[in-house]
């Protein structure tokens, strides 16, 4: 048996982006899912989610946000190839799977509080809001069906609040309040910010640090949180893309560089 | 078959102020959108409104139509809210049921099937029961005791649906991406009424696509109206595509009520042959611009 050489291409750490950390630390998300369908909305997750499947995690299901599932890896803001039609999901058939339990989304909040519970519907008073928001869109069916993660482009006290004003997504303490399948299901993987990874990990499901991307100290990402994190005694850094995610990125998903426009560091 | 062919204002004229009215087509894709223009020319008020919304559900917040709205969503797509939706919800000048938008299918499905409610997952946990009191729960009557949402049926006085082509007794196709839950809105409604781009006769109908694009039976349908273009400014794929330019010249009127008077006098203060005349002379005048 003979050592296999490893060529993947070196990393210049120097080179990489924060918006390539964050896209390495949404890829991460899907890690391990399998042949389900992931689902990212935003800018830096789509590219994270084509990314993880060319690389690490190749039988994931995506779609063209419309409704066909579309194999092979290409470039965001791009037509697909016709060619590369693999499946037809329109959002009827996207409920269906949905409430089957195979599908990761990724969705942004417009605040999330330390158990999870995510608004995008509503700012200020439901009956008459400050500002309305999207709605809650499908955010109630997601959380509580499959897993979810979500991503934040710019973490701040504004987003990371201690309690938000309408839950559309689904936290780990009204899911213990509701009990049965909820509880169970209910799996939200990470929150990737443009400064750090979070999870549910710390005691009863509670918001914890997972890493803070290169760059950034601990200090900072706990000013810009409106809540007690759990925070380990040693806090990883966030890992950097591989040569060949970096290659994927640039060359293949996002030549244009739009990724940059979301993440600023 | 009973030809049941009509227009636009003859739609308008069998509804009434206070009816509950679904409108098909998913935010700023496949929308009737010279029903809803015919609806704003008319004196219908008060009305429920059930939709995955756009602009749609805009131009009836904007003309005061809607007492209540029943909703996923609101969105233009490419601008992710509707302004006009934005400016009545922070102004208070509706009422809302915001839902889940698998709870809107279920409501549709229920209704369509002639089911009360039909159990679901989806909303537990959330705040959409604590801002949508009349919801109930229903525990399975099974050993597993789960306790579910029950979504209530949501029965239509009226609905209004655009797709590609229809025959004149209302069987109707539709050619592009989705065909959204335009059959489930019909089969929820009392009266459903199809416009289309072209009538055609029923034999060019599996001519142009395949059996399965069939979407919704004539059996659901009580008149089908002719309405080339009729979509604009959403999508009717592969008719035609968004009109983005028009679409955003929309969304910045809306922003601002001086402009949007004078949106409202240079688009929809004439009938619909109006209306596309004043698209096209905007579509010739981008065009110049850009020259």
């Amino acid at each position: 048996m003979s050592v296999q050489e490893d060529v993947r291409p070196e990393v210049d750490a120097a080179t990489v982006t924060r918006a390539e950390v964050c896209i390495a630390a949404c890829a991460d998300a899907w890690r391990g899912d399998g042949e389900i369908l992931a689902s990212p909305m935003l800018t830096v997750p789509t590219i994270a989610a084509r990314t993880a499947r060319a690389t690490f995690e190749p039988d994931l299901l995506l779609s063209d946000g419309e409704s066909k599932l579309i194999a092979g890896t290409w470039a965001i803001g791009e037509t697909p190839p016709a060619d590369a039609v693999e499946g037809y999901v329109p959002f009827r058939r996207i409920f269906d799977l949905l409430w089957s339990g195979k599908r990761h989304v990724m969705m942004s909040p417009s605040q999330i509080d330390r158990f999870g519970n995510a608004n995008i519907s509503a700012l200020g008073d439901f009956a008459r809001p400050t500002r309305q928001l999207l709605g809650v869109r499908g955010a109630p069916g997601n959380t509580v069906n499959h897993p979810t993660s979500y991503w934040v482009p710019r973490h701040s006290t504004r987003v990371f609040v201690e309690r938000v004003d309408m839950v559309a997504g689904v936290g780990y303490d009204r899911a213990r309040a509701v009990g049965g399948d909820v509880e169970r299901d209910l799996d939200i993987r990470r929150v990737v910010t443009n400064l750090a990874v979070l999870d549910f990990g710390g005691p009863d499901h509670c918001a914890r640090l997972v890493s803070v991307h290169p760059g950034v100290t601990v200090d900072e990402v706990v000013a810009t949180t409106g809540f007690a994190l759990d925070i380990p005694v040693e806090v990883p850094v966030s890992r950097l893309p591989t040569g060949e995610e970096l290659r994927v990125i640039r060359e293949v998903v996002d030549p244009r560089g739009l990724r940059e426009k979301e993440v600023r560091a | 078959m009973t030809d049941k062919r009509m227009t636009e204002d003859e739609v308008v004229a069998e509804l009434r102020p206070g009816m509950t009215i679904g409108i098909g087509g998913w935010g700023s894709r496949r929308k009737p959108m010279s029903l809803v223009r015919a609806i704003l020319r008319s004196d219908l008020r008060d009305l429920t409104i059930v939709s995955y919304g756009g602009p749609d559900v805009g131009l009836l917040l904007a003309a005061g139509k809607v007492k209540h709205l029943v909703y996923g969503f609101v969105s233009l797509d490419s601008i992710p809210l509707e302004p006009h939706f934005r400016a009545a919800r922070e102004s208070g000048a509706v009422t809302v049921s915001e839902w889940d938008e698998g709870m809107l299918q279920w409501g549709l499905y229920a209704a369509a099937s002639r089911l009360s409610f039909l159990p679901l997952r989806s909303g537990l946990g959330s705040d959409v029961p604590a801002v949508n009191p009349d919801l109930k729960l229903v525990t399975s009557p099974y050993a597993d005791g789960t306790e579910y949402l029950a979504v209530p049926a949501l029965n239509l006085d009226a609905a209004l649906v655009h797709l590609n082509r229809a025959d004149a007794a209302g069987n109707a196709q539709y050619l592009g991406p989705d065909g959204y839950f335009d059959d489930l809105f019909c089969g929820a409604a009392e009266r459903a009424y199809v416009s289309c781009e072209r009538i055609v006769p029923t034999t060019e109908l599996t001519a142009a696509g395949p059996v399965q694009s069939l979407l919704v039976r004539r059996s659901d349908v009580r008149g089908v109206v002719e309405a080339p273009n009729g979509a604009h400014f959403t999508t009717c794929e592969p008719d035609y595509g968004r009109d983005e330019a028009f679409q955003r010249e929309y969304a910045q009127a809306a922003a601002d009520p001086e402009a949007w008077a004078a949106f409202t006098a240079r688009f929809l203060s004439g009938d619909e042959a109006a209306y596309q005349a004043a698209v096209a002379q905007f579509a010739t005048q981008s065009l110049e611009a850009v020259r």
